[in-house]
């Protein structure tokens, strides 16, 4: 059996659900979001990378590269963020943070 | 290629269920964890595509950096896991259902692509390159706008971190470079006249 595009393309879509899938059921753990949100990223890569495989251009593989920066940027921004806001708050649940609400 | 298929459906398979781990794990450090496992098993498959540095560098960045920075916060940070845990449950019948709707777009698109037969005309070897000179040859020449935009925001992203976490802790002697400038010699050097013989 060939293991071609369609493959790499259903199982980046598994991926994402799983990720979509996570933020919705840890709505309440925001590290978990954090993770999730990596595991969406990542299946945008498998579908950037496939893409490069087929079409014989390096394109695909370029876009991946950046969007593994802006994951990289990504998480530590929000871990940081994460951080100093427990350190004022002493924790980190979601639903506390309301203070902008009007 | 029959190698290719086996090895395909192994990391697949052990990416589909550390992801599923990743996301229903009762303790976060499983839930890193198994994200390391996940990115493993990304980087596997990066290799199975050809795409070689790409996959040394989701080891390398992702595995080495990112699931390490996860670890280091949920260590860090002492908070009741079991309370953010709940309405995982209450919560599953609507993630269950969008999880299905987007699966179906997905799944739409991703069998109604039209692909064509041969597959795979090889993006490494462009012109007997490997895949990272290959990948280093346009990224320093037709992308080399996007390289340094990439840098600016790993160096934003850097500065941010540090301006976010840090503290200034009070009875720290620093170094106060204006001040240091500001001196003159009237108010640093004083002249005396010293009697001979007599020391100060």
């Amino acid at each position: 059996m060939v293991i071609g595009l369609t493959h790499y393309l259903t199982l980046a879509a598994i991926l994402f659900t799983i990720g979509v899938a996570g933020i919705i059921l840890n709505h309440k753990n925001i590290i978990v979001i954090l993770m999730s949100v990596e595991l969406i990223l990542l299946a945008v890569n498998i579908n950037l990378v496939a893409f490069s495989t087929q079409s014989g251009d390096l394109t695909g593989q370029v876009f991946a590269l950046l969007i593994l920066t802006v994951a990289a940027a990504e998480a530590a921004i929000g871990l940081a963020v994460l951080v100093a806001y427990y350190r004022n708050r002493g924790s980190i649940a979601v639903d506390d943070i309301n203070a902008l609400k009007g | 290629m029959q190698a290719e298929a086996v090895f395909f459906w192994i990391f697949s398979a052990v990416l589909v269920a550390s992801a599923l781990a990743v996301i229903s794990a009762r303790n976060p450090v499983h839930s890193v964890l198994f994200l390391i496992l996940a990115f493993v098993s990304a980087a596997g498959l990066f290799l199975l595509m050809g795409a070689e540095f790409l996959g040394m560098i989701l080891v390398v960045v992702y595995v080495g950096a990112v699931a390490v920075l996860f670890l280091f916060v949920v260590l860090l940070l002492d908070v009741d896991f079991a309370e953010l845990k709940q309405g995982f449950v209450r919560y599953l019948p609507i993630g269950a259902l969008i999880a299905l709707f987007v699966a179906g777009e997905l799944g739409y698109v991703a069998f109604g692509w039209n692909v064509s037969p041969e597959p795979a005309a090889a993006a490494s070897p462009v012109g007997g390159l490997s895949n990272t000179a290959a990948l280093g040859r346009v990224l320093y020449t037709h992308y080399f706008y996007f390289f340094q935009a990439a840098g600016m925001i790993l160096l934003t992203a850097m500065v941010g971190a540090i301006v976010l976490t840090l503290r200034h802790k009070p009875g720290v002697k620093r170094q106060n470079v204006a001040a240091q400038v500001a001196r003159t010699p009237a108010s640093s050097v004083e002249l005396r006249k010293v009697a001979s013989r007599a020391g100060l």
